[in-house]
């Protein structure tokens, strides 16, 4: 797909005014701002990826497992010119390629199609063996996976295999809004340094803090950062 | 002879060292058959424990970096529990892999109905666009191997089983082969199969096809076979998996004609026998004297 009236010019500011396209008001839901601030950071500062490079091979690669509320998702990426911001005024209707779940044969820089919950992070253990096998080495993999997401058993699966064949190139966050029924004992980034990953856990409104957690070196390990957010009310 | 299962290790381990996009991807079933080719190819041969959910989702997360992946494990565990990865992880995000089987319905009664799943053609029947291959012989799985790893993007299914026909067919993928003709009936056999419906029909006057590749289904071999017909037709299924699986693609093939279709194969309800793979195609009315009863009560 692609598109002749893209505009780049974006900034984090803007990013309330792009989701109030789809969601028609400029105070939205937890489940849809949670995530705003982790994917604008890891888009602006971190991610190797850009529209015009968004099939490279060596392109680093963020998969938004937590398929649900995805507002925050479009808002940045049509911030970043991966589509028209024109198309988000069509969220979740018959002809738009914005659903209530992304699909990535719709959309453009999309790259997986999520929903389903569990489904994000053993693809990135796959994305990173698979760019891994073609000496693609530079090329990182982020997923974005929700704290209630863990209880998904298919994570327990991905983590305790990737932390145990020190997959260096995965990288995790984490997005905690307290919303797991039944927590876990000792926090969240406990369950994945017992199995051996690089833990950070940050305020997930704070760009500085989020830049340093997902930049911080982790030689031999794979990488997650927790991000707290505001609890749903 | 070796078996299915283990010229599946002997064939894909070559394979590996031709073409760079495969990898296989394991869940401690089967990896000894690939302990050379870990060696050779430490990124591409992956055995992620015992996490069937992973190991789908893994293959997945490989097709999308443009690579090929083999994945396998028990029938059971590869389709059945992990089924929503299956349709999620290759299908929705539009990639594509190969799933090799073993232990299939009846392999292993000794084992019980934990290691069984008559219901696995069934199941990818519920997706779109799965090939599906069920060899008969080690030398047609090698052919049926070789076929999908080649296939491009295709998702396939291979369908790998202890049980099997005492010489080798010359097969084409995706096509199904005429044995012996006959006008009073066609029967399909359906992979290993084949001897027993053989032996089943000597002395009727039957068509007999033989089908390794079910899905997409050779419906233009069965119309063939029943181009001759006066009236009706009558078409007999064989299948070594859930009885009546491929009813409804026999059923589409001959949609305009009068036809009777009958699907023999594994029933719904469990056996809850052990013993061996003879006993259980006795079980299941599957051995050849109950194939002929079945088959000739049918034909009238």
């Amino acid at each position: 797909m692609t598109f002749t009236d893209v505009h780049t010019g974006y900034g984090y500011d803007d990013l309330p005014r792009l989701m109030s396209l789809m969601t028609g008001d400029e105070k939205h839901g937890p489940a849809a701002t949670s995530t705003l601030d982790v994917v604008w950071v890891l888009y602006d500062r971190v991610l190797r990826v850009s529209a015009e490079g968004a099939e490279a091979p060596e392109r680093d690669r963020f998969l938004l497992s937590k398929g649900h509320g995805p507002m925050a998702y479009y808002a940045v990426l049509a911030a970043k010119g991966f589509f028209p911001e024109s198309l988000l005024a069509g969220f979740g209707a018959y002809d738009s390629p914005l659903g209530h779940h992304p699909d990535r044969v719709l959309v453009p820089g999309v790259e997986i199609s999520s929903g389903s919950l569990g489904h994000g992070l053993p693809l990135a253990v796959g994305s990173a063996l698979g760019l891994r096998a073609q000496g693609l080495s530079g090329a990182a993999v982020w997923v974005l996976i929700g704290d209630a997401e863990l209880d998904e058993g298919s994570n327990h699966e991905a983590i305790a295999y990737a932390g145990a064949v020190g997959l260096e190139r995965l990288h995790a966050v984490v997005v905690d809004n307290a919303s797991a029924s039944h927590g876990r004992p000792g926090g969240i980034a406990a369950r994945f340094e017992a199995a051996g990953w690089s833990t950070a856990t940050v305020d997930g409104r704070d760009h500085q803090a989020l830049y340093e957690a997902y930049t911080a070196p982790h030689p031999g390990r794979p990488h997650v950062v927790v991000a707290r957010v505001q609890g749903k009310v | 002879m070796d078996t299915m299962r283990e010229r599946f290790a002997s064939v894909v381990s070559r394979l590996l060292d031709d073409d760079p996009r495969l990898a296989v991807v394991l869940a401690e079933i089967g990896k000894d058959g690939f302990t050379d080719a870990a060696r050779a190819h430490p990124d591409r041969v992956i055995n992620v424990g015992i996490r069937e959910q992973l190991l789908v989702g893994v293959g997945g997360g490989l097709a999308l970096t443009g690579m090929r992946p083999i994945l396998h494990t028990f029938a059971s565990f590869l389709v059945e529990r992990p089924f929503e990865q299956v349709k999620l992880d290759f299908g929705h995000q539009g990639v594509g892999g190969v799933l090799v089987s073993a232990a299939g319905s009846y392999d292993w009664p000794a084992g019980g109905y934990t290691h069984m799943a008559p219901g696995d053609v069934a199941l990818l029947d519920t997706l779109d666009g799965w090939t599906v291959h069920v060899p008969g012989h080690p030398d047609e799985a090698e052919t049926l191997l070789r076929d999908a790893a080649a296939a491009g993007d295709d998702s396939v299914y291979v369908r790998l089983s202890a049980h099997s026909n005492s010489t080798p067919r010359d097969i084409v993928p995706g096509h199904f082969l005429t044995v012996r003709e006959g006008r009073r009936g066609v029967v399909i056999a359906v992979g290993p199969m084949l001897d027993g419906v053989l032996t089943a029909v000597e002395g009727l006057d039957v068509t007999v096809l033989y089908a390794t590749t079910v899905r997409p289904f050779d419906a233009r071999a069965v119309r063939a076979t029943t181009e001759a017909a006066v009236g009706g037709v009558d078409v007999v299924l064989v299948e070594p998996y859930l009885a009546g699986t491929s009813a409804t693609a026999v059923n589409d093939a001959l949609a305009d004609r009068p036809h009777r279709v009958f699907g023999l194969g594994i029933p719904r309800r469990e056996l809850r026998r052990y013993g061996t793979i003879d006993e259980h195609l006795a079980g299941q009315g599957l051995d050849p004297g109950a194939l002929r009863e079945r088959i000739s009560a049918f034909l009238r």
